[in-house]
């Protein structure tokens, strides 16, 4: 039987809702006995809320001062002490788990499986390469340890209603003291987390400097959504780094996504592949992103976006 | 700081669209440009700059493929590594596989630091970095976006999910770059000239003791779904009324 050990993210306070989304891709391994396992220095509230996932059946709790911050070198190998009572360890593909996985596997000796859109078996998934531009099928050895990221843009999220038991685990492991964290910086604000958002409105660099992504900021505000940019816009300093949708940003799945000045370079649309509709906004009617939305308009998006922003307030 | 080790990868040039083989083997790559995956070419830009800052240190650019990954590490020579190594072999090199044998050329070699880039645009692992620090026993700084070397310590700012953050670790370490860490240069006929002078060595798997097995098996490969054809709608009006009646606003 399948044993999978989620690797759940957290700030202390809130489950990151990656968590409940690699919930829903254990439970793709028929009979799969799922356990979250929480680090950090206090994670009373969070095991709680990772106890209330539907099909979880146990949680894990290991604190300790030294868990406080998400370092990999300091998690990873508590993890991979974890590990022996399981088949199966999956991260979510957020920078957390992307950072951490594989310094996992790698302790436990294994390969890992990057970003499972798909599961076909125990052993068998699906994944993207080329920046989406394939989708391969792999295959794994069951004899060994199937240590995973998932794609959480492919799931949906567990829901509520489970009640699993919660334990708290002392773990004899030395930790290494060569890493240590300093601070966070992040250009918080009121508007939903782009990674969870239900609706993105997102720039290019046709929006031409930082001031005019305010015309975005307007927009989202009305229709309660998060903003997002390609990496043109990041790069040229229009848009923080962490707004950036695409191959090596975030790969996002809203109800909705406003490509607002974007013309769609394949690194970006494999960032929003999943978005349930596209709407475009271009001025240019050959761009590429044209090819993949659901609603297009051409025109001119200092005329577009502000007479949008009226209308949808109304 | 005596000695950085920056590990590149011979990938599919950016710019191309790949395509699936009809036979859903894999993708076509015959004929297809190829090059420096274009963040282990930061990763090497990054370590340049360490050097030009004044740091007596030597460069190393490794990398793990066929033959004519010799073309790519010319191309690091070039932009002002010192030397070379190629690991040849021709089989397919999984970042577990690749991990292990930068340990092995590490062991060799003991740089303070090693730089790469954070994934490969190729099979988009986002892996080895992380998988080396854990084998070689070092501290970690993935997705840099800044970084200060000093005392025996670099300072790495990360690009995170939720903005960036530093965290302070220990050389030797192993870092990977992000895409704003710099802007790499561009190569000028004379260095290209000069590169062919500078030392390439080319050894083996099997004389640095790692072996490649198929870890993962690739067992088919396919496009993507493709998204339905979507409507143009002509003005702003238009736009909202579609909408409303999805139910999105």
């Amino acid at each position: 039987m399948s044993k999978v050990l989620i690797l759940g993210e957290h700030d202390g306070k809130t489950l990151n809702p990656a968590t409940h989304k690699c919930v829903t891709c254990a439970k793709g391994i028929a009979g799969a006995e799922i356990t979250v396992v929480l680090l950090g220095a206090d994670t009373a509230m969070v095991a709680a809320q990772a106890a209330a996932i539907q099909g979880v059946n146990k949680v894990l709790r290991v604190d300790r001062p030294e868990n406080a911050h998400a370092l990999a070198a300091t998690f990873a190998p508590q993890i991979a002490a974890l590990a022996a009572d399981f088949t199966h360890v999956f991260g979510p593909s957020t920078s957390y788990g992307k950072d951490l996985t594989p310094r996992v596997a790698a302790l436990l000796g294994v390969p890992q499986v990057s970003d499972l859109m798909a599961v076909e078996g125990a052993y068998r998934f699906r994944r993207p390469i080329y920046a989406g531009n394939a989708i391969v099928t792999v295959e794994a050895d069951p004899a060994r340890k199937l240590v995973a990221t998932v794609r959480v843009a492919s799931f949906e999220a567990a829901a509520a209603g489970g009640a699993a038991a919660i334990e708290s685990k002392t773990l004899g492991v030395a930790l290494p003291a060569h890493t240590r964290y300093i601070e966070s910086r992040s250009g918080s604000t009121d508007r939903p987390d782009l990674q969870t958002a239900a609706r993105v409105v997102s720039g290019g660099r046709a929006l031409g400097s930082a001031e005019n992504f305010k015309l975005l900021f307007d927009l989202a505000d009305k229709i309660g959504a998060a903003v997002g940019a390609s990496r043109a816009a990041v790069d040229a300093g229009y848009a923080r780094n962490e707004m950036q949708v695409g191959q090596t940003g975030k790969i996002i799945s809203p109800e909705m996504y406003i490509a607002i000045g974007i013309s769609g370079a394949i690194q970006h649309l494999t960032g929003i592949k999943d978005a349930r509709t596209i709407v475009a906004i271009n001025k240019d009617g050959e761009a590429p992103i044209f090819e993949v939305a659901d609603v297009g308009l051409i025109g001119d998006l200092f005329q577009i976006v502000p007479e949008l922003s009226r209308l949808v307030g109304t | 700081m005596k000695k950085i080790m920056v590990c590149i990868k011979r990938v599919v040039d950016y710019n191309v669209r790949v395509r699936v083989k009809p036979d859903n083997s894999g993708v076509m790559l015959d004929g297809v440009k190829m090059s420096v995956n274009p963040f282990d070419e930061i990763a090497l830009e990054e370590a340049l700059r360490i050097k030009e800052r004044g740091a007596n240190v030597e460069i190393v650019a490794v990398s793990i493929g066929v033959a004519d990954t010799q073309q790519q590490l010319r191309t690091a020579l070039a932009m002002g590594a010192d030397r070379a190594i190629l690991v040849q072999t021709d089989a397919a090199v999984e970042p577990l596989t690749a991990a292990q044998t930068f340990l092995a050329l590490a062991q060799k070699e003991n740089p303070d630091l090693i730089l790469l880039g954070k994934q490969a645009i190729d099979d988009d692992a986002n892996q080895t970095g992380q998988m080396l620090a854990a084998l070689w026993d070092r501290p970690q700084a993935t997705y840099a976006s800044k970084l200060a070397i000093a005392d025996g310590k670099a300072t790495v700012t990360r690009e995170v999910d939720a903005g960036l953050e530093t965290i302070e670790v220990d050389l030797p370490a192993v870092v990977t770059v992000d895409l704003r860490l710099n802007e790499p240069r561009y190569v000028k006929l004379p260095d290209i000239m000069k590169a062919k002078k500078k030392p390439l060595d080319v050894t083996s798997l099997e004389s640095l003791g790692v072996s490649a097995p198929v870890w993962l098996k690739a067992v088919r490969t396919e496009p993507p779904a493709q998204r339905q054809k979507g409507i143009m709608v002509k003005d702003v009006e238009e736009l909202v009324d579609v909408l409303k009646k999805k139910g999105l606003i």
